[in-house]
């Protein structure tokens, strides 16, 4: 297994910390794991990413010019990363912020309204995890539960009070992908 | 070993600076690397050292050059512009025989460039530091394991050969998250006492330590010295790695961030069919001179890549002697090579 995925936004939308909590659990999940972010003025107000890969063999670029997935949470990600996806990879969009029609039809392409869930919760800051739920129920390759508890270790601690709050947002979207009718 | 942890390069650095036994950090602000800093004023005070942020690199390196006098195991890291400034206290400390260890996590130049990966101060790093006939030994690690596991072994072979070293990476390593596992810690009491140290010469003989000798045997004297302990180093210390060379017929020959990009454009090239191996050195002074000329009886043709416009690329040159083919792939100014980019040109090598 070799999954390569690029997360994007814009700076604040938390698509760092996502990355982080990937790596992190594919690391409790004895997978190798790397995370890379951009870093530099494309950050102050433009899109924000990371490229994360999890695989089961040792890692020789942390980088990828074709990743399998991304997860896009605004309009600019998208326009930037979707062309750049393999062949039938995946595409976790952000439905509440992005109207615009993603053109390649060779994708999977899931749907979130992360945004207005993240409302529904009580804090949009957490669209961040009803996206990496619906990304993790897609792929299947770390149980939920292990990105669950490794929440404690990513987040900083005075974000701790915020955890039962972040794993209901990482069920509600991979409840999206798993059980679309309960919704 | 302790259980691993997900950590970012650079501060993987300051971690590992603090179990070799380092207390002392002095430096300056600059990206891509000032994780290194804000963690060491995160937690050495934990720990009774000291950070001290200078008013400038030149006057941190001076800082290194006292705290290093002193006996104690000291720490600077800048990027690239700021290493420039910190060379002349450098060369000092390469005079009086200190030993030290300096971090640069390099980014584009030249000038303040920009403040994206590079490895355009190769020729700096193993060449033209500052003044004077000295070299450091020079470590350029390619995973975030490796950042640990050498900058803990910096401090030990400084103060093994009393001479400065150098750990030279990038802003990608510095900025990435990979698991680490780190080194049992020192405690740096426990240390051997360095007999040479200024630290009060109260009840026995002065020891002077100093990088001016106005007489020019004695300074030749001292060059002598430095000398033989670079062929010590030569001899003693050379770190390189191959990454399925067995059978390869073409080496990619690079390092660090490089060195990663290059490991994932070999494994494409063999997909395609084409024996490609690499040739990955650990150590840039003392360069694997011998070990890379010993591939020469196997591989036909070589490629060298680097983020930079062909540095290390003399070195490769001057170890294979002329016996095979060398070419060169390299971007510059912070761009980072694309694996595809390796592939075609290994293809167009190959004649494909």
């Amino acid at each position: 297994m070799n999954e390569e995925v690029i997360m994007a936004g814009f700076g604040g939308q938390g698509v760092m910390s996502i990355g982080q909590l990937l790596a992190y659990s594919g690391m409790k999940a004895k997978l190798e794991v790397s995370w890379m972010p951009s870093y530099g003025p494309e950050m102050r107000g433009g899109t924000a990413n990371c490229t994360v890969i999890v695989a089961s063999e040792k890692i020789p670029s942390p980088l990828t010019t074709h990743p399998n997935s991304v997860i896009v949470m605004n309009l600019p990600s998208q326009t930037k990363f979707v062309p750049k996806v393999k062949e039938q990879g995946l595409v976790v969009k952000n439905s509440s912020l992005i109207d615009e029609k993603i053109e390649r039809d060779d994708l999977t392409i899931i749907e979130v309204p992360a945004n207005e869930i993240a409302e529904e919760l009580g804090n949009t800051r957490v669209a961040n995890m009803v996206m990496l739920g619906a990304y993790i129920a897609e792929k299947e390759i770390i149980d939920l539960d292990i990105v669950k508890n490794s929440l404690a270790n990513v987040l900083p601690e005075r974000h701790h009070g915020l955890i039962p709050l972040n794993e209901k947002a990482l069920d509600r979207g991979y409840n999206l992908v798993k059980e679309p009718a309960s919704v | 070993m302790a259980e691993k942890q997900l950590m970012k390069g650079n501060e993987v650095i300051g971690e590992a600076a603090i179990r070799a036994g380092c207390r002392y950090f002095f430096g300056y602000p600059i990206t891509p690397q000032n994780d290194i800093p804000a963690y060491m004023a995160r937690e050495l005070p934990k720990y009774d050292g000291v950070f001290l942020q200078a008013e400038s690199e030149v006057a941190a390196s001076n800082m290194v050059y006292g705290a290093a006098g002193a006996g104690a195991r000291v720490l600077t890291s800048s990027s690239s512009p700021g290493i420039s400034l910190k060379a002349e206290g450098i060369s000092y400390i390469a005079g009086a025989e200190l030993p030290c260890v300096i971090v640069n996590i390099m980014r584009g130049g030249p000038g303040l460039g920009s403040i994206q990966p590079s490895q355009s101060d190769y020729f700096q790093a193993t060449k033209g530091m500052a003044h004077g006939d000295f070299h450091l030994i020079v470590y350029a690690p390619s995973n975030v394991q490796e950042l640990a596991d050498l900058t803990f072994k910096a401090f030990n072979v400084a103060d093994q050969y009393r001479t400065p070293v150098m750990v030279i990476g990038d802003g990608m390593l510095g900025q990435m998250m990979e698991p680490v596992e780190f080194m049992e810690p020192i405690d740096p009491d426990e240390l051997p006492k360095k007999e040479w140290a200024t630290d009060g010469a109260k009840g026995r003989e002065k020891n002077v330590i100093n990088s001016l000798a106005l007489d020019p045997r004695d300074l030749e004297i001292l060059n002598e010295r430095l000398q033989d302990k670079y062929k010590e180093i030569k001899a003693q210390e050379v770190m390189y790695d191959e990454y399925k060379m067995e059978d390869a017929e073409m080496a990619v020959v690079a390092y660090g961030t490089s060195a990663r990009i290059a490991t994932k454009a070999i494994d494409m090239a063999r997909e395609a069919g084409i024996k490609a191996g690499l040739f990955r050195p650990i150590t840039l002074y003392p360069f694997p001179e011998q070990e890379l000329a010993a591939t020469t009886e196997k591989i036909e043709q070589y490629l060298t890549v680097e983020m930079s416009a062909g540095q290390m690329l003399e070195d490769v040159r001057l170890a294979v002697e002329g016996r095979r083919p060398i070419e060169f792939y390299g971007r510059m100014g912070g761009m980072v090579p694309e694996t595809d980019a390796i592939l075609n040109k290994l293809q167009e090598m190959r004649g494909e």
